[in-house]
């Protein structure tokens, strides 16, 4: 079975969110970057099913070279080669064209992107690959068993779970549950050396344009200090007549 | 013209953020001088021209064999084949978990620019220009499209219902859609008698703080009381004393309600990540160091099972007095 994994790059969860450049842009300075934690679990999952069933894993990230760590740290936790599209991932639809071309050429089983990446919670690259190929998509999927020819998936629903027979290939959008978080793999030695050798290949973006474009970005109105009360029948004053919440 | 908004439904009744998408939709449709048309997929026994109250002018409901249990490129081809017929150019998706599946796919389908998390009705319409979330709520992004077809992605609960107040005309239309032969439904395992979490306006969350899995008994009267939903933070989720299904935060459900009560939550950055977009946040702790504080609107220091108990009482009263 080929499965690819789509990474993003993005910036730790614990990162302060700054703006540059007149508010134009995301300022990465000072940021720490990861695996997306989306696809962190999707790639575990991934790694599972090729040591169950055998085949290969191939991670891709669409990204300027700053992104190879990342790449590498993929490499490191278990898959066998990664792509790199050497393009500023300039919104979703961009994304997932490159996606779809690369998967054209390579015909995955299994295409894995997460629900979303944590930077601008978009969604919408999985979906995307998916129509743009005419295959079964799933998201956000928090459960997955390969037999053969046939995927049986897991999804969330709102207030449950739905679970659906798809034919392979098929394209979902993972989250925890995949794997659990105690199953996730981490770089060991023997995996951070084993990756400075396996391929990592540059190519360059199809002609895609973008569709959407961020213009300005802004940091929400810093929360008023909390007020502390000290009986409920004023929290409860609070919540009608103030906030309204009730 | 016309802007199209997705009508969602489940087991033939509208969803509540059905209500919100199509009075987004007609705040999108008068600033522009259209109409809008909000299109059902599959059977439906509510009354459609409900949807009238809230903007909608006409209420399509897409019928065909293709339409059993949910297909998200199936229901993506038949938002697309209404809006052909319609020359629409502008669609509203609430972000609901189907909604967050159709939209990409319709985007592929209709050829059309997909902005989604929006929050806010759009700023401007040359070129179309929309504000949405972004960095776990820690920012916000003015997203813009030159594109001829623009779909909406809107975050449930956070813009609000507004009833607009009118009539709608109710249709059917035959599609001509297949069913997708590459994947079937199995199974849908929904809990039953509870508001689904994405959907919930209150919500009551507790964590570690409540000690054991038998104390959550108190959570439940509060939520009853508040006719809320009840939630949870990872580390109770992961040791077992409640479902995943209740679990918030960034690797759980992202919730936006209008009040959310966290209880015996410490309010680590990753819980945060998926409760921040609440309007209202309350925080009961006796750690007054608890980092949940400093993201609370209202907070009480003190032991959660003195507190809990009260606050039901308390909430009780006030809703008898009502």
């Amino acid at each position: 079975m080929k499965i690819l994994v789509c990474i993003s790059h993005v910036p730790d969860t614990t990162s302060k969110i700054n703006f540059t450049n007149d508010n134009t842009e995301f300022d990465t300075n000072g940021v720490q970057f990861i695996i997306n934690p989306y696809d962190e679990f999707g790639l575990t999952k991934a790694i599972q099913l090729k040591e169950a069933q055998g085949g290969t894993v191939t991670v891709l990230n669409v990204g300027d070279n700053t992104t190879e760590p990342t790449l590498r740290k993929a490499l490191a936790i278990g898959a066998d080669d990664a792509i790199r599209v050497d393009a500023k991932p300039s919104d979703a639809y961009f994304v997932a064209e490159q996606i779809a071309t690369v998967v054209k050429e390579n015909e995955y089983d299994l295409i894995i992107c997460g629900q979303e990446s944590i930077d601008y919670n978009g969604g919408q690259v999985g979906g995307m690959v998916a129509a743009m190929l005419d295959l079964p998509y799933a998201s956000p999927c928090v459960g997955m068993d390969i037999d053969g020819s046939t995927a049986t998936v897991l999804r969330e629903i709102d207030g449950g779970k739905e679970k659906s027979k798809m034919q392979l290939p098929i394209v979902i959008g993972g989250k925890k549950g995949l794997v659990e978080e105690k199953d996730l793999r981490i770089p060991n030695m023997r995996g951070i050396m084993t990756a400075r050798t396996k391929p990592l290949a540059a190519r360059e973006a199809t002609g895609a344009e973008a569709r959407t474009s961020a213009v300005k970005f802004e940091k929400p109105a810093p929360k008023a200090d909390v007020k502390l009360v000290d009986n409920v029948d004023d929290l409860v004053n609070l919540l009608h007549n103030e906030a309204k919440a009730i | 013209m016309a802007v199209i908004v997705f009508a969602e439904s489940w087991e033939g009744k509208f969803k509540k953020i059905t209500h919100e998408a199509v009075s987004y939709a007609k705040d999108v449709a008068n600033a522009e001088g259209t109409d809008v048309i909000a299109v059902t997929v599959g059977s439906i026994d509510d009354d459609a021209s409900s949807l009238g109250k809230f903007g909608a002018t006409e209420v399509i409901n897409v019928t065909g064999d293709a339409f059993g249990a949910f297909n998200a490129s199936v229901w993506a081809a038949a938002l697309n084949e209404v809006a052909e017929a319609k020359g629409a150019k502008h669609f509203v998706i609430s972000g609901t978990n189907n909604g967050k599946m159709i939209a990409p796919m319709l985007s592929v389908k209709a050829n059309a620019a997909y902005i989604s998390n929006a929050i806010e009705v759009p700023s401007n319409f040359s070129p179309f220009t929309v504000r949405r979330s972004a960095f776990s709520n820690k920012g916000l992004v003015d997203y813009q499209t030159t594109a001829e077809k623009v779909i909406v992605g809107i975050v449930p609960n956070a813009i609000g219902v507004k009833e607009h107040g009118g009539d709608a005309s109710a249709s059917s239309h035959a599609s001509s859609v297949a069913a997708d032969s590459k994947s079937e439904v199995l199974d849908v395992d929904r809990v039953k008698g509870k508001i689904p979490l994405p959907e919930a306006d209150l919500v009551v969350s507790a964590g570690r703080g409540m000690k054991a899995p038998e104390n959550w008994n108190m959570i439940e009267e509060l939520a009853d009381v508040l006719g809320a939903g009840t939630a949870c933070s990872k580390p109770v989720s992961d040791i077992g004393w409640r479902p995943h299904s209740e679990h918030v935060g960034q690797t759980g459900i992202q919730i936006n309600p209008s009040l959310y009560i966290a209880i015996g939550i410490s309010g680590a950055i990753q819980h945060l990540a998926g409760v921040s977009g609440s309007k209202t946040i309350v925080v009961i702790n006796n750690d007054p160091e608890a980092p949940f504080f400093k993201a609370a609107d209202y907070g009480i220091v003190g032991d959660a099972f003195e507190v809990v108990p009260q606050l039901t009482e308390a909430l009780k009263s006030f809703k008898a007095n009502q």
